[in-house]
């Protein structure tokens, strides 16, 4: 497998702050890659690096084959980023969202992809309701149809169980499951490190800013994690 | 500027009057905030005929700059709360036709206030302002304060103290537009044969309109990027 993303040497620096050191990693096609730590280890630093939402201090991020910052445009379209925000407007309705993202994506055949991202997420009798009205399950839900909207073939998952009930969370789960069997590269920023050992098959491990771990997930346990944590 | 650039910039303002059309937050919010105002000033200023020609235009323009200052921070606002700003930015759409998109669509939510307050105070003081030029100055400052506005609220968001920051930084520059359109509204009220002065004004806000338009749209580009 050939590697989609990749990171060499990558910096960010925010004032004095050095929020990203010299982070270097590949993610191959097809894998779902989780990235871990604690509250201030520049999980979420990175996630914005690599969607172009920030330039990089130093180094250098190429995402299949397009660099960042220079062929943003190219990147952004094979972009699709879930978080634990809404980012969609709640007085539209789930069709009047989806139907806004995709024209934005241009994307063709646009209400049969909507109908269809719909069955898929469960939420078709929802359509015409505004989303304010939606718990936060389903807007989780529309959230994850709104990013698969121009079929992107990287998903950035952001924190994307903070909130949900089991079922939602197994729902999203399965979601995950198929977008990968699609041929679809994950990438989920989270806390939960259990989760992330049951289900990504690499896995990055940030401490102040630094990566301390890039590996297998089988090969690596909870109580590795806890160790760097603690360090 | 493409097809697909315009149409782009069709899309956020569509967007935004639409969330607006359902929610009527901020159209509610500026008109209740204009008509206060205009209240006030009403009561408060004891004013006789002369001193209102002179009042009036200012008391009206001021009011429109701060009831398009609340509206603009509440819009960039929700935009920044459900982070639906930050979903548009990822979309490989160009930055300035975000911006022209979200202008047009506070540009009109303001001309919609500004309208509503002229009528409003043609009957409160009694003075000739429904007058097409009245009409047009509006319209070059609504121009104006909104391509500056836009820019100014989605750098005070991302701020802490956002909704404190965005007048400090707003008033400064929207000063010279402001006391054009001042200038420019005395003698039409007064109903006085200075053609060439009212003139000289207009021309004065469509070059300040020119500049602060072009300005933000290549300002923005760095105000949207951590």
């Amino acid at each position: 497998m050939s590697a989609i993303i990749q990171v060499e040497a990558l910096s960010k620096a925010y004032s004095y702050k050095l929020a990203l050191k010299q982070v270097s990693f590949e993610v191959e096609r097809q894998s779902f890659v989780g990235i871990l730590g604690h509250n201030g280890s520049g999980k979420s630093t990175l996630i914005k690096l690599l969607c172009g939402l920030s330039k990089p201090t130093h180094g250098r991020i190429t995402i299949g084959g397009w660099s960042i910052p220079q062929e943003l445009g190219a990147v952004r379209a094979q972009l699709g980023l879930v978080s634990h925000a809404l980012m969609l407007s709640p007085m539209l309705t789930a069709r009047e969202n989806l139907r806004f993202y995709g024209r934005l994506y241009d994307v063709p055949a646009l209400d049969e992809r909507i109908n269809s991202l719909l069955e898929t997420v469960g939420l078709t009798r929802f359509a015409d309701q505004a989303i304010k009205t939606f718990s936060r399950g389903m807007q989780q839900r529309l959230s994850i149809a709104r990013a698969f909207l121009h079929d992107p073939s990287i998903l950035l998952l952001d924190e994307p169980f903070t909130g949900l009930d089991q079922t939602a969370s197994t729902m999203l789960i399965n979601l995950l499951e198929q977008a990968q069997a699609q041929g679809r590269t994950i990438v989920m920023v989270t806390h939960q490190v259990e989760l992330a050992l049951q289900y990504c098959d690499r896995l990055l491990v940030l401490s102040r800013g630094q990566l301390q771990y890039a590996g297998q997930a089988t090969d690596f346990s909870l109580a590795q994690y806890e160790e760097i944590l603690r360090r | 500027m493409t097809p697909l650039f315009w149409r782009a910039c069709w899309l956020i303002f569509r967007k935004d009057w639409l969330q607006e059309q359902r929610s009527r937050e901020l159209i509610s919010l500026m008109t209740l905030f204009g008509l206060l105002s205009t209240l006030t000033f009403s009561f408060a200023l004891q004013l006789d005929r002369l001193s209102r020609v002179e009042s009036v235009s200012g008391i009206l323009w001021v009011t429109i700059l701060f009831a398009m200052i609340l509206g603009m921070d509440r819009s960039a606002g929700n935009d920044r709360e459900n982070e639906t700003f930050l979903a548009i930015l990822l979309s490989p759409i160009p930055r300035a036709a975000i911006f022209i998109g979200k202008s047009i669509a506070n540009g009109l939510f303001a001309l919609t206030i500004g309208a509503i307050l002229i009528g409003l105070m043609t009957f409160l003081y009694n003075l000739p302002l429904l007058q097409p030029m009245i009409f047009l100055i509006l319209l070059l400052l609504v121009v104006g304060l909104s391509s500056v506005g836009t820019l100014l609220a989605t750098m005070t968001v991302q701020t802490r103290s956002r909704s404190t920051l965005l007048p400090i930084v707003m008033l400064p520059t929207a000063l010279p537009l402001v006391l054009a359109a001042v200038s420019a509204t005395i003698p039409l009220i007064a109903q006085s044969d200075v053609n060439n002065s009212i003139a000289m004004w207009i021309q004065l806000m469509a070059v300040l309109d020119a500049v602060y338009f072009t300005l933000a749209v290549l300002l923005f580009d760095f105000v949207v990027e951590e």
